[in-house]
């Protein structure tokens, strides 16, 4: 049976929609699950599938920056930017998502879990009991993104001083420099002169 | 426990009791004892808040955050090519090796793959970085445990290897030499003659360290037992690298992971050592530099001929999806999560360092050792402050 079959199979109707890339012996999986089953889903996937190894734990803001990528003229006018929330694999119905990675520590097969982030209350359940090691990651996250994670023995912040306003990894949080100042970055991938080759080859 | 023989077993109970006979009587009071974040023996800016009760540590807790440079963010308004030169940062004794995972996600969500040659480069220049790293924690090793000469071996010989890369890649620290699709550059002239030699000094420097520190009993006294980390425990706190390996995992990406890389086209072994304690972490690190200076000589051996860079178009921009891709970095599993929306820069990169999860088990593992022994266990954890905070 292959791994993403057994996974289905362990977490039952707690699976909202599920991905997998690559090809027989090196596949990827990405398993999206119902928000109230996310830590059951660890524990289970631990217990019943030997995913025991906690990789990573964060969160992704799907809300395409208001601010562009920092690449215009500020002084221009802004071009309109499209606010269509759309998520990646696996789908979703909510503008903030987390996501983590376990792996099996035997079989070597990772899973990316995502679980969607109810977008008034953004509180989803801690894994602290399942996976001790998800504290600090946790901690990360509600200070990135603003996430709560109910059960989370002190969601104190990391990185930023306490008395820190916003969270910096939202994508409506501005990046100052980029606005003050355009990117010169952006020179880069201008055409070389004298050359026509906008989708040229490299030598 | 498990870990102890029965005769370490009984002393350990004994000096346990025999402590807490002492606290009763004397009814010692707690202080708060605060490393860093300026601290010789922290290698970078961490801070710990240590509860003491006399020499014991009731309570310790690390405070990140000293070099917080935001690259998550910084790397959501790059371009693609453009992200290398901040993830350089990231480990900034292993530079190249952070580029690469980088680079691979890239690469996996454009469909293409690097010829072989710029495989065998990169990987050959990956371990040069596992080298150089991983040598100056021999060093520094000596010198957090009292012993000064290490540390002087460590950097006489890292420089052989810091050249190497700078005659490769043009910058000693910052190489920023990966591309996607393959490398910048073929390898210079009198590379391969050069890293020959120089792979042979790397090798009696190894010698030297393991003569100067693992057989010393000083140092044996110091690291035997201190700091040990149960097996399962390790896996929860997703510890990686050697302090896995030193958990007795058998675990090693560079061997258990399909990547388009050439760790599989050559032998080697992947080192662990069962009693998890601060010396298994020490010894595993001392042999990988050994086998991957052997592992350099096999590729050099087997370098295949080719172009070093595949047909990439001149503007790179990246499909639509997400990628995960993680590599055995000096430090551990280091690993990128790219999402991209077919622009010119990804939508989120979630860098999964290695140190930070290596660090997270700090609170549980300070707890109940002795003040001098905070320095051994922080040291065989070995972390870069740049790879906690990012």
């Amino acid at each position: 049976m292959s791994s993403l079959a057994e996974i289905t199979v362990a977490l039952g109707d707690a699976v909202e929609d599920s991905f997998e890339k690559g090809s027989d012996d090196d596949v990827d999986t990405w398993v999206r699950v119902k928000t109230s089953a996310w830590r059951d889903a660890a524990s289970t996937l631990r217990e019943k599938l030997d995913y025991d190894y906690f990789c990573f734990l964060s969160a992704i803001d799907w809300l395409p920056s208001p601010y562009g990528r920092g690449e215009e003229d500020p002084t221009a006018e802004r071009a309109a930017i499209d606010s269509t929330i759309r998520q990646g694999y696996t789908g979703g119905a909510t503008r903030m998502q987390v996501f983590a990675r376990l792996v099996n520590h035997r079989t070597h097969h990772g899973v990316t879990l995502k679980a969607d982030v109810p977008d008034d209350s953004l509180t989803i359940d801690s894994w602290v009991g399942v996976f001790a090691g998800a504290n600090w990651h946790e901690r990360e996250t509600h200070e990135m993104f603003g996430i709560s994670f109910a059960g989370h023995p002190d969601l104190r912040n990391m990185y930023l001083p306490t008395d820190f306003e916003g969270h910096p990894l939202r994508k409506d949080f501005p990046l100052l420099a980029r606005i003050v100042k355009p990117w010169p970055g952006i020179v880069d991938v201008e055409p070389l002169p004298g050359g026509s080759d906008e989708e040229g080859e490299a030598e | 426990m498990t870990m102890l023989g029965d005769r370490q077993q009984l002393a350990y109970i004994a000096s346990q009791a025999a402590d807490a006979r002492v606290n009763v009587e004397l009814e010692t009071e707690g202080m708060t004892l605060n490393i860093g974040p300026q601290h010789p023996a922290t290698h970078g800016t961490l801070r710990i808040i240590a509860r003491l009760d006399g020499e014991q540590v009731v309570w310790a807790e690390p405070s990140c955050g000293y070099m917080h440079r935001g690259y998550e963010k910084l790397a959501e308004v790059r371009t693609f090519p453009q992200v290398t030169a901040l993830v350089n940062r990231i480990d900034w004794l292993g530079s190249f090796a952070n580029e690469v995972p980088f680079i691979l996600a890239a690469e996996e969500l454009m469909g293409i793959e690097a010829p072989p040659r710029a495989q065998w480069i990169r990987t050959i220049l990956f371990e040069l970085s596992r080298i150089a790293n991983v040598s100056l924690f021999l060093g520094d090793l000596g010198v957090q445990l009292g012993a000064i000469t290490p540390v002087f071996f460590a950097f006489r010989d890292r420089e052989y290897v810091l050249n190497l890369i700078e005659g490769a890649t043009g910058g000693r620290f910052h190489p920023n030499f990966d591309r996607i699709g393959g490398l910048k550059d073929d390898l210079p002239a009198g590379f391969i003659d050069e890293t020959r030699v120089v792979m042979r000094k790397m090798r009696k420097f190894c010698d030297e360290i393991e003569g100067l520190l693992f057989g010393n009993e000083i140092f044996e006294a110091r690291t035997r037992g201190i700091g040990v980390i149960p097996r399962d425990l390790a896996l929860q706190y997703g510890l990686s690298g050697a302090n896995l390996r030193g958990s007795g995992v058998d675990w090693d990406l560079r061997r258990d992971q399909k990547l388009p890389m050439a760790w599989d086209k050559v032998d080697w072994k992947v080192w662990t050592h069962p009693d998890g304690d601060s010396y298994a972490r020490c010894w595993i690190r001392l042999q990988e530099v050994r086998e991957s200076t052997l592992i350099v000589e096999k590729l050099l051996d087997s370098l295949p001929s080719g172009p070093v860079m595949a047909k990439v178009p001149r503007i790179i921009k990246v499909p639509e999806g997400e990628a995960w891709v993680s590599t055995e970095n000096p430090l551990g599993e280091m690993g990128y999560y790219v999402v991209s929306k077919g622009e010119l820069g990804p939508f989120r990169v979630k860098i999964r360092s290695a140190s930070f999860n290596n660090i997270s088990i700090v609170p549980w593992l300070l707890k109940g050792v002795y003040v001098p022994d905070i320095i051994t266990i922080l040291a065989s954890l070995y972390f870069i402050l740049g790879d906690i905070d990012r």
